[in-house]
């Protein structure tokens, strides 16, 4: 198996229109090992979202290339999962938990009894076991997102990208989503990109963070975060060396938004 | 009461008691009338209307998912949508001859519209958060269909049936009036140019006994069809 899971290289993409086009993503490339995870950052409007579409094959970049597992995506490949801020359209109402859980794994080549032990396993992952014959509509906004990851996780992808997923929970289950991504990372081995505006949930969830420049977009910085892999919600985010990293990632992306940081040519 | 009072110390010709119609009610159509003239009726509505509902869902999920195609039919749609179908009743007898199935074509003809329409704006306005997700998880055409997009035009689709079923008793009732020798429509005008006033009002009285009905079974399908929907008004409310 190849060290490298996903590769991005020089993507660039510019959305036109009738009034102009408009550079999202003026050049960026990076590269996530499998098993990693990596937490993307930048100041808001720097075409985060755009990025990940781009990665989950959604829309197309102007140029570059992007690879996962060695294989150029040009359409949602089917080793990936993707877990999208907006939780309340994308839960379908009208199937309960479950029914959620296991749509996606409807055409896989699975028996009855393997697909059950999936959506079984999955929502247990998620601590909602319990709550497999509800409609989503019935549960609060931090269970509907536990849904949403449940479904990516019972999907069994390679990579579990997520885009901003806790921006619209409170801070209390904030923080246990956080643990739970964690927890999904160290004990499943999963390998996730991260897609956050929020820079202490990048320090604290991250093996590695990527700031982001503003628009158009490149990569300003990557940077290891040296944190042991047992993290815990007080005492990591009370290190002397999580406020250093989480000063650092604020002053750069302070940059990005005054765009001093200058883009290297190369 | 008041009505059945009055009825009965003044005596008119063109209104009668409600005891009056009541009789001829029951002496009207209970009996070879029944199966004469109501199941006829019946069967047309019936018919045209699982067939308006078919056609409407069908050709309105393919207008909605095609774009080109939507945007070619839109505002021929909103044309023959807006022609009232009884004055097609006559044209239509005169290309299709009469028979059944003419009275079926009129009745598909005015009934199909709220229900194509709704669909293929319900099927429009599917979610865009919710396609990218069926998306990202590649589900296949059928899938994408059946979980995705039925359901969320699901809701749409039923006020459009609600329309058609009013719009498909009055079609029978009319396309039943031209040169027929069956049915409620044929019955009831045969009563009034007979001046068998009561036995006309209890005629109107059926018709408006099958729509009670009619809107019955509707309100049974649609609390199972949207019960989702249902539950989310009912949390918003909360």
């Amino acid at each position: 198996m190849p060290e490298t899971l996903l590769k991005v290289e020089k993507l660039k993409k510019v959305y036109e229109s009738s009034t102009g086009s408009v550079e999202a993503i003026g050049d960026i490339s990076f590269e996530m090992r499998r098993g990693e995870l990596v937490c993307i950052v930048g100041p808001s409007g720097c075409g985060k979202t755009t990025l990940l579409k781009c990665i989950a094959g959604l829309l197309a970049p102007t140029s570059g290339v992007i690879e996962l597992d060695g294989q150029p995506v040009t359409s949602p490949p089917p080793n990936m999962a993707l877990v999208f801020q907006e939780y309340g359209r994308s839960l379908y109402p009208w199937l309960t938990v479950r029914g959620n859980v296991e749509l996606p794994l409807k055409h896989k080549k699975l028996s009855k009894q393997e697909r059950a032990q999936l959506v079984d396993d999955a929502l247990l992952a998620v601590g909602l076991d319990h709550a497999g014959n509800s409609y989503p509509w019935q549960l609060s906004g931090g269970m509907q997102q536990r849904v949403a990851i449940a479904r990516a996780v019972a999907y069994q992808p390679e990579v579990l990208i997520m885009d901003e997923p806790f921006a619209a929970v409170d801070a209390q289950t904030r923080a246990d989503l956080e643990d739970l991504v964690r927890q999904l990372h160290r004990d499943r081995g999963m390998s996730l990109l991260f897609v956050t505006h929020d820079i202490d949930e990048s320090v604290y969830l991250g093996e590695r963070v990527i700031v982001l420049s503003k628009s158009p977009t490149w990569v300003q910085e990557d940077l290891p975060i040296d944190l042991a892999p047992e993290r815990d919600q007080i005492t990591t985010r009370a290190l002397p060396r999580f406020t250093e990293l989480r000063t650092h990632v604020y002053e750069q992306i302070q940059r990005a938004k005054r765009g001093e940081a200058v883009r290297p040519t190369a | 009461m008041i009505w059945g009072i009055w009825g009965t110390i003044s005596p008119q010709k063109f209104f009668p008691g409600p005891i009056a119609i009541i009789q001829a009610f029951i002496e009207t159509w209970i009996g070879p009338a029944f199966t004469a003239d109501v199941v006829p009726s019946v069967v047309r509505l019936v018919v045209g209307i699982v067939v308006s509902i078919l056609v409407g869902i069908v050709a309105g999920t393919v207008i909605g998912l095609v774009r080109w195609l939507r945007e070619l039919l839109e505002p021929t749609l909103e044309f023959f949508r807006a022609v009232p179908p009884p004055v097609l009743v006559p044209i239509l007898m005169l290309v299709f001859g009469p028979g059944d199935a003419t009275r079926v074509i009129v009745i598909v003809a005015g009934a199909v519209w709220p229900v194509l329409l709704n669909t293929i704006e319900g099927v429009r306005s599917t979610d865009s958060v919710m396609t990218e997700t069926a998306r990202s998880y590649a589900l296949t055409r059928v899938e994408r269909l059946r979980y995705l997009v039925l359901p969320s035009a699901s809701p749409r689709i039923m006020a459009g049936v609600r329309q058609s079923l009013s719009v498909a008793l009055i079609l029978m009732v009319i396309s039943e009036m031209f040169n027929n020798s069956s049915g409620l429509g044929y019955r009831i005008t045969y009563f009034q140019t007979n001046y068998l006033i009561a036995e006309m009002w209890s005629g109107i009285l059926l018709l408006g006994l099958m729509g009670i009905l009619l809107a019955a079974i509707f309100g049974f399908v649609e609390r199972r069809v949207l019960r989702w929907y249902h539950g989310i008004k009912e949390v918003e409310r909360a």
